[in-house]
């Protein structure tokens, strides 16, 4: 791989995800809010995101990697379960799972 | 321009900006790693703004991966932009919005940004949708853009559990910013499925496994939609 890391950064990196903008563009103008399939979208777009979640934390990119799995599972449910037990806050959710990732980290290797 | 600055307002004061400002402290630190100049870090989150995509351009350019398999891993990451922006444009388009427009909002849409639209959006006018859109996403870019190169120079002194930490935002934040943005049956659901058959196919290393669990697991979930729906209409 010799390509000039610019022009990689737009043909390798920008084309392949701006062009799946652009098709939503195309496909999404003529539908209606209220619509079944705008419903459906929705639903897969929701199933998409958690299974970007669940991907990430199963099969780790880089440094995650060095965390022991039950760790990643424990902060990942101890985030969502502080989001119900701290008034719904998103903040609150981020805050207490990485704290436990770090120190499950921190104690049991990485 | 009211909505503009509602837009740059919740932005400010969004779980995101903290998310993304620690993400991309990472993701300046990872192109340090690699060798890139700090110009193309910073511009690879202005221009490509999809966190998962970035990170896999940097390590396969970094570690010698044919171009081809590059922009298909790049390609397949970034597939699931495409029914966000589909599920996005009725809730900020109006009669009169025309095309060009919508460039803009669109390029900014990210999970997170998409996130904390179709949470908010609809309870703003419509015709400051847009402009919220773009003042979140301008927003949240610009700390994407400084923390990336903030990250770059801080890579040598960022601790080792930093780097952990930083891949392990999106996750958690996603997943708790989506459980508070769920209001309807059908999106739980959505999310239950998307957590079990993701997984499931991934582990199975069943090729398109994101696509799949996407595909089948809204499905699913919009079959449980249609059921409650008939039900209530029933009784």
């Amino acid at each position: 791989m010799t390509m000039e890391p610019y022009l990689a950064l737009l043909l390798l990196g920008v084309l392949p995800s701006e062009m799946w903008r652009w098709i939503g563009i195309l496909v999404g103008r003529g539908l209606d809010e209220e619509s079944e399939i705008i419903l459906w979208v929705r639903a897969v777009a929701t199933a998409l995101v958690a299974a970007v979640v669940a991907r990430i934390v199963l099969i780790p990119p880089g440094a995650l990697a060095a965390v022991p799995l039950w760790v990643r599972l424990v902060a990942l449910a101890g985030g969502v379960g502080a989001f119900y037990g701290i008034r719904r806050s998103a903040f609150a959710g981020v805050l207490v799972g990485e704290a436990i990732l770090v120190i499950g980290m921190l104690a049991f290797g990485g | 321009m009211a909505g503009f600055l509602l837009g740059v307002r919740t932005a400010s004061t969004s779980v995101f900006a903290f998310v993304i400002a620690v993400t991309y402290i990472g993701f300046g630190a990872l192109c340090h790693d690699y060798g890139f100049p700090v110009g193309w870090a910073m511009l690879s989150t202005a221009i490509q703004w999809a966190g998962p995509a970035q990170v896999i351009l940097v390590t396969a350019l970094g570690s010698g991966t044919a171009a081809i398999e590059t922009a298909v891993a790049v390609g397949l990451s970034s597939v699931r932009l495409l029914p966000l922006v589909v599920a996005l444009l009725p809730v900020v388009k109006s009669e009169r919005t025309k095309p060009w427009q919508l460039i803009v909002p669109v390029h900014f849409m990210a999970v997170s940004v998409w996130i904390e639209s179709m949470r908010l959006a609809p309870s703003i006018p419509r015709e400051q949708r847009i402009g919220f859109c773009n003042g979140l996403g301008t927003t949240l870019v610009s700390i994407g853009v400084i923390c990336t190169g903030i990250g770059y120079y801080m890579q040598g002194i960022l601790p080792l559990v930093f780097g952990a930490a930083a891949m392990f935002i999106t996750p958690i934040s996603f997943l708790t910013s989506a459980v508070r943005g769920a209001r309807l049956l059908m999106e739980k659901a959505a999310l239950i499925f998307g957590l079990t058959l993701g997984p499931l196919l991934a582990l199975n290393k069943i090729e398109f496994d994101l696509l799949w669990t996407g595909v089948i697991g809204g499905t699913i979930a919009y079959g449980i939609h249609r059921v409650q729906r008939m039900r209530s209409a029933g009784s």
